[in-house]
C-alpha cells in the first residue's frame, strides 16, 4: 500500500539488535523526550501549516468544551475533511488551559459528536494523536471517563466514513486510543505509543518511576518499533533534530501522507472499509493454542481422571495421550511447536 | 468446568487455608463456611473475589457450562522483562492459579435460556488483558453474534497487560469492535462488573453494556485511585471508584448483591433476547440494525451480505 519511508532506528531487537543496552536505552529516551517536547507542533501547529479552511467547532453538547480535545472542519491539499485531535499548549498558561492535553469525558464525546457528524456528511475523519493520557482526576471519573473512551473507541470501530490516523507525539494508553481507531495508523518518526506511561509503568513493574528508561525500552513504544509489531501502517520522517526544529517541513511530509491516504481509502465500499477496519484490529496479538493440558506429569491422583472426562466432553481436536507432550491442533499444524495464531 | 491445570499441588491441605479474615469487619471466618455462602462475608457483607469455577457455578445452571477454546496461551511477544522475564510470570501465573490466562469462555444455560458467558479471573496477573483475554472476549461476542445468544461478561481486571505492551492496548479496540457489530445486530449484552474493574477494561468493554451491572463495593475505575490522588491535590470523595459511586454517577444501572445476581440476571434476560426475526439485511448479524441507516443508504440500497468473520 503506502510505500515504506528509508528509517533506520537503533531500537528493539527485532529492527536491529542492540549492541549496547546503555545506548538503546538513551536512544529510545531521547525519542521519548522530543515526543514531549513542549515546542513539538501540536494538531492545531500542524493543521495551521498542512491545511485550509479551517473551522474548528466546540463543545461536546452535554457539558462543556474540552480544551484538550480540538476538532473541525478543514481542508488538506484540496480535500475536505473533519479532523479531530488533542492539543496541547507550547506555554504553560496555555497548557494549563488545555490540560497538558490530557482530556475529561467531553473531550471524548466531542470526539464522538464530529466523528458521527463526518459520518452523516460522509467526509473523512483525520485525528492526531498526543496525549500523555486522559486525566485521571475525580471530575473526569464522575463523569465516567472510561465510558467515553470505551463508546468513542466503538463509534471509530463502526464508522462508515474513512479514517486516517496520524500519532504525532505522545500515545499514551486509552486516552490516545480513544482518537486512534483507524483505517490506516500512521506515526511521526519521534512519536510514542504505549500502553501506559514509561514511568507508570515502571512504579508498578519495578516499583520505582527510576526504572522509566528501562521500562520505555521494554515496551518497545517507539514508531519504529509499533511500526515492526504492526499496530501501526508507516512512519513519517521528520527534520534533522526533530518535528520542532522545521514544524511546516513535518506538516508538509505529513499533509502528502495523508492526502495519499485519503485518496486510496475513499475508493473503498463501505462494506469493503468496515470489515478491512475490523480485520485490522481484530488480526492484533499473538497467542498459541495448546490442544490439551499436557505439559507436565500429573501430580495428584485423580488428575488423569478428570483429564480424560474433559477429554470426553467434546473436545475433538485433542490428539496424543496428553502427557509430557505438547500436542498440537493437527488440522492447522503438523508441527510439534505449539501453533502460533495470528489472527 | 474449566480446566484445571494439573500443577496445583496440595496447597489445599494448608492449615492456613481453612481460615480467611474479613478485611471489612476482620471477623475470622471458616473457609468452607464462606464457600458455602458464596464467599460473602454473613457478619458484614463483604464480597470477596470469586475464582473463575465459582463464578460459573454461581451463574449458570448445573453442568450447563462449556467451556470454549481452552487451550489460549499468551506469548512473549516484545520479549518483556522488567523484574522477571514475562513468561516467566506467566508460568508463575498458572502454576498459581492453574488456569492458562485471566479468562475463561464458554456456553450454558441460565434458567434455561442459552447464553454466552465470558468470565475474568482477577487471581491470574491481576486479570490483565492481554491478547489472549481479548481474544476470548472477541470469540465470545463473535459466537453471540453468530448464534444470537445473550452475551454475558463478568469483568475482573486491574487492566491492559503492561508486558504485552500497545497490543495489549489494541486489545481494547478488538473486543470494542466486535461489541459494536453485536449490538447493532440487537443481541443484547450484559457487563456486570466485579472487584476490581479498572483501566482498560473499564474503558472498553466493560462499560458498554446494555445493562451494567456491579457487585457491592467493587472499585470500579479508570485510574487507580492512588494515580489520581497523585496528579491532583484534591481530597478523592468518598466512596469513590465505588460500584456505589458509579451508580450514582449513572455508569451502573444495578448494584445487585451476590445472592440476588443470578436471579437478577435471570429477570433481565426475559427482557435481553436477540431479536428472533431479525431485519432481513442482517440475517448474519453483520448489518447495523440498531443505528439508523443513513439517507445515502436508503438512496443505494442496502449494504451487501457478508460473513461476520473478515
Amino acid at each position: 500500500m503506502a510505500e515504506q519511508p528509508a528509517i533506520a532506528v537503533p531500537v528493539g531487537d527485532q529492527v536491529a539488535p542492540p549492541v549496547d543496552q546503555d545506548e538503546l536505552r538513551n536512544a529510545v529516551w531521547a525519542r521519548v523526550q522530543l515526543a514531549r517536547n513542549v515546542h513539538r507542533p501540536h494538531t492545531l501547529e500542524l493543521l495551521r501549516a498542512m491545511a485550509t479552511d479551517v473551522i474548528q467547532l466546540h463543545g461536546d453538547r452535554l457539558f462543556r468544551d474540552d480544551p484538550a480535545v480540538v476538532g473541525g472542519f478543514c481542508r488538506i491539499d484540496g480535500r475536505r475533511a473533519v479532523f479531530v485531535g488533542h492539543q496541547k499548549g507550547d506555554e504553560v498558561n496555555e497548557n494549563v488551559r488545555r490540560n497538558f492535553g490530557m482530556p475529561h469525558p467531553e473531550g471524548y464525546r466531542k470526539a464522538i459528536r464530529l466523528y458521527l457528524l463526518a459520518e452523516r456528511l460522509q467526509l473523512p475523519v483525520v485525528t492526531f494523536v498526543d496525549t500523555p493520557g486522559a486525566f485521571p482526576g475525580p471530575a473526569s471519573e464522575e463523569r465516567g471517563v472510561a465510558e467515553a473512551i470505551a463508546r468513542s473507541i466503538q463509534v471509530m470501530a463502526g464508522l462508515r466514513t474513512p479514517i486516517v490516523t496520524v500519532i504525532t507525539g505522545e500515545g499514551g494508553s486509552g486516552g490516545a486510543l480513544a482518537l486512534a481507531v483507524g483505517d490506516v495508523v500512521i506515526a511521526l518518526e519521534n512519536s510514542v505509543y504505549s500502553v501506559i506511561s514509561p514511568e507508570g509503568a515502571a512504579s508498578i513493574l519495578w516499583r520505582s518511576p527510576g526504572y522509566a528508561q528501562q521500562a520505555a525500552v521494554a515496551m518497545r513504544l517507539t514508531a519504529a518499533e509499533q511500526l515492526a509489531l504492526r499496530v501501526i501502517d508507516e512512519v513519517v520522517p521528520e527534520p534533522v533534530g526533530g518535528a520542532h526544529e522545521q514544524p511546516d517541513a513535518t506538516a508538509r511530509a505529513l499533509r502528502s501522507r495523508i492526502a495519499y491516504h485519503l485518496d486510496a481509502l475513499a475508493g473503498r465500499d463501505r462494506r469493503t472499509l468496515l470489515d478491512a477496519r475490523y480485520a485490522r484490529y481484530r488480526r492484533m496479538g499473538e497467542f498459541v493454542t495448546i490442544t490439551s493440558a499436557g505439559e507436565p506429569k500429573p501430580e495428584r491422583g485423580g488428575w488423569a481422571d478428570r483429564f480424560r472426562q474433559f477429554l470426553e466432553s467434546g473436545r475433538a481436536a485433542i490428539v496424543g495421550d496428553g502427557v509430557g507432550t505438547l500436542p498440537t491442533d493437527t488440522d492447522l499444524d503438523e508441527s510439534d511447536l505449539p501453533l502460533r495464531e495470528d489472527v | 468446568m474449566p480446566i484445571k491445570l494439573p500443577f496445583s499441588g496440595r496447597r489445599q491441605s494448608h492449615p492456613t487455608d481453612l481460615w480467611t479474615q474479613c478485611p471489612d469487619c476482620q471477623e475470622m471466618l471458616y473457609n468452607k463456611q464462606l464457600d458455602k455462602n458464596q464467599r460473602v462475608c454473613p457478619r458484614c457483607g463483604h464480597h470477596f473475589r470469586l475464582r473463575v469455577d465459582a463464578r460459573i457455578g454461581l451463574l449458570l445452571d448445573r453442568d450447563s457450562f462449556r467451556e470454549q477454546d481452552p487451550g489460549l496461551e499468551s506469548v512473549d511477544m516484545l520479549g518483556f522483562v522488567d523484574q522477571k522475564p514475562y513468561p516467566e510470570r506467566l508460568e508463575a501465573a498458572r502454576k498459581g492459579t492453574g488456569v492458562r490466562d485471566a479468562a475463561v469462555w464458554g456456553t450454558g444455560t441460565m434458567s434455561g435460556t442459552k447464553v454466552a458467558l465470558c468470565v475474568m479471573d482477577f487471581a491470574f496477573m491481576g486479570g490483565s488483558m492481554g491478547t489472549v483475554v481479548g481474544e476470548k472476549v472477541t470469540r465470545a461476542a463473535e459466537h453471540a453474534l453468530a448464534e444470537r445468544l445473550p452475551l454475558i461478561i463478568v469483568s475482573a481486571s486491574g487492566g491492559a497487560r503492561m508486558q504485552e505492551g500497545t497490543l495489549s492496548l489494541m486489545q481494547l479496540a478488538k473486543t470494542v469492535a466486535a461489541l459494536g457489530r453485536l449490538q447493532d445486530a440487537g443481541v443484547p449484552f450484559i457487563s456486570l462488573m466485579t472487584d476490581p474493574t479498572t483501566g482498560g477494561v473499564f474503558a472498553s468493554f466493560a462499560a458498554l453494556g446494555d445493562v451494567n451491572l456491579a457487585e457491592p463495593k467493587a472499585l470500579i475505575g479508570f485510574a487507580g485511585a492512588r494515580v489520581a490522588a497523585g496528579t491532583i491535590s484534591e481530597a478523592l470523595p468518598e466512596g469513590f471508584q465505588r460500584a456505589e459511586f458509579l451508580f450514582e454517577h449513572g455508569f451502573v444501572d444495578l448494584v445487585v448483591p451476590r445472592p440476588r445476581l443470578r436471579e437478577t440476571i435471570v429477570g433481565l434476560l426475559r427482557y435481553l433476547r436477540a431479536s428472533t426475526a431479525p431485519d432481513k439485511s442482517s440475517g448474519n448479524g453483520s448489518s447495523p440494525m440498531a443505528r439508523p441507516l443513513s439517507y445515502l443508504e436508503t438512496l443505494t440500497g442496502r449494504e451487501p451480505q457478508e460473513a461476520v468473520r473478515g
